[in-house]
């Protein structure tokens, strides 16, 4: 029988039953921005930076069931636009201060606005207080870099099943919260162990006591850029991509 | 080539507002480039040439934020007198270091260093009219003018300083790209 297509960036692309656009096009080795999507947790659609259009619409790449015959853009100019918004939104929203983050050169919402050239974050800053915590005798908790994607609130909860992060608020009040009483992390049940302390995408959950270890300009995205171990093994099989 | 080398010359104007002058060190840091570039610019108001008013100039670069009133002042004088404005560094283009303490109260920031700190008899909070009036939060340059080009980075590398001028002075779409963009 033959494999359904779909077609990506007018190239077919397989994919298997019940794969999403974002899945079908990580097994072939192309990369589409996401912030909220991690392969070993359930989708939630939630940051839209895996916007494409699929036949015409917006949707988001990672909870997109591919369908046999479905038209996906995904590297525009258009749709890369408007990645970069979002990525200035979210750099306004927040306090993102990369030269003194110890996830410099290391995050993903640093290194998609390298990828997407986002020279200036465009918008008026918010400029946030909100302060850190860092009662924990491991882990740093700098909320001004957190960008709700509920990674952490994801792991902590589906496994290692402590239920330690949750969102808490609405619309531009939403923000991460600690479930204690105290709202403290160290009168939780978290760990340097946990999924939880290793998932998230930007400098919000630090582990402590290893700073600069590794210097900035020799950190993961330093070396090369996001989505490139994917694209390399792409561009090897001569798909013709454009940059 | 010729034809360039008989125009005028391009007048280049920088200034450090809320900034460290580290993005200026790393303009130093082009290293013996900076003799092509001198062959290329006349530099006007500068740290490096002294000069204290901007005339009218083809390129400003302004390294830091804006934490007073004089920043504004310069920064406007930096505008009207530059057909391209270039934000130069993380300062300039988010607020930067000094924009870290935009959290805290600026009279109780004020207080605390001046009046009630540890140590300190009899002081008094500065108030010399010769002294700009610091401005409640440190903003970075584009919420207040028309900004052309940003060149991130704390500071920007030299070659991404020096990649940007050429890339301007020989005609081109200034793109720093990867490896060159840095946010740190
Ligand atoms: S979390 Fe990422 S973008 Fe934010 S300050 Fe840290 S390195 Fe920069
Ligand atoms: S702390 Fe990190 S993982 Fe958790 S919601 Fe915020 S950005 Fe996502
Ligand atoms: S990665 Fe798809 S919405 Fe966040």
């Amino acid at each position: 029988m033959r494999q359904p297509n779909i077609l990506f960036d007018g190239l077919p692309l397989p994919f298997a039953d019940g794969q999403t656009i974002m899945e079908a096009a990580t097994a072939a080795g192309i990369f589409i921005p996401h912030l909220c999507h991690h392969p070993d947790f359930k989708p939630q659609g939630s940051c839209k930076l895996c916007t494409v259009k699929a036949n015409g619409r917006h949707v988001s790449a990672c909870t997109m069931p591919a369908k046999d015959g479905m038209e996906v853009e995904n590297n525009s100019p258009d749709l890369n636009d408007k990645r970069r918004t979002m990525l200035q939104m979210l750099f306004v929203e927040g306090n993102h201060f990369c030269p003194s983050c110890e996830k410099s050169g290391n995050c993903m919402l640093q290194a998609l606005a390298y990828e997407l050239e986002m020279l200036t974050p465009h918008f008026p800053h918010f400029y946030p207080d909100r302060p850190v915590d860092a009662s924990h005798p491991q882990v740093l908790l700098d909320f001004n870099r957190c960008i709700l994607c509920e990674l952490c609130v994801r792991a902590s909860r589906d496994v290692d099943d402590k239920n330690v992060f949750a969102l808490s608020g609405r619309g531009i009040r939403k923000h991460l919260i600690v479930n204690a009483e105290s709202g403290r992390l160290a009168d939780t049940s978290f760990s340097l162990g946990d999924k939880a302390a290793h998932v998230c995408p930007v400098g919000v959950i630090i582990e402590k006591g290893r700073g600069f270890a590794l210097p900035i300009g020799r950190r993961r995205y330093d070396i090369q850029p996001i989505g490139m171990e994917l694209e390399r093994a792409a561009r090897c099989r001569g798909s013709g991509e454009a940059i | 080539m010729n034809a360039a080398v008989d125009r005028k010359k391009p007048r280049l104007a920088t200034t450090s507002l809320a900034g460290c002058f580290g993005c200026h060190t790393s303009l130093l840091d082009i290293d013996e480039r900076l003799f092509d570039l001198v062959e290329r610019v006349d530099f006007d108001r500068s740290p490096l040439t002294d000069t204290k008013q901007c005339a009218s100039c083809d390129i400003g670069l302004v390294e830091g934020g804006l934490c007073n009133a004089e920043n504004i002042l310069v920064l406007h004088e930096f505008r009207r007198n530059c057909k391209l404005l270039v934000a130069l560094g993380a300062c300039a283009i988010n607020g930067g270091l000094p924009a870290q303490r935009n959290h805290l109260d600026l009279g109780q920031c004020l207080q605390e260093v001046y009046l009630t700190g540890p140590g300190i008899v009899g002081g008094q909070i500065p108030n010399d009219p010769e002294l700009p009036l610091p401005l409640d939060k440190v903003r970075p340059i584009h919420e207040v003018v028309r900004v052309d080009y940003f060149i991130p980075g704390c500071p920007p590398s030299g070659d991404a300083i020096w990649k940007f001028l050429t890339d301007l002075l020989d005609g081109r779409t200034p793109r720093l790209g990867y490896p060159l963009l840095h946010f740190d």
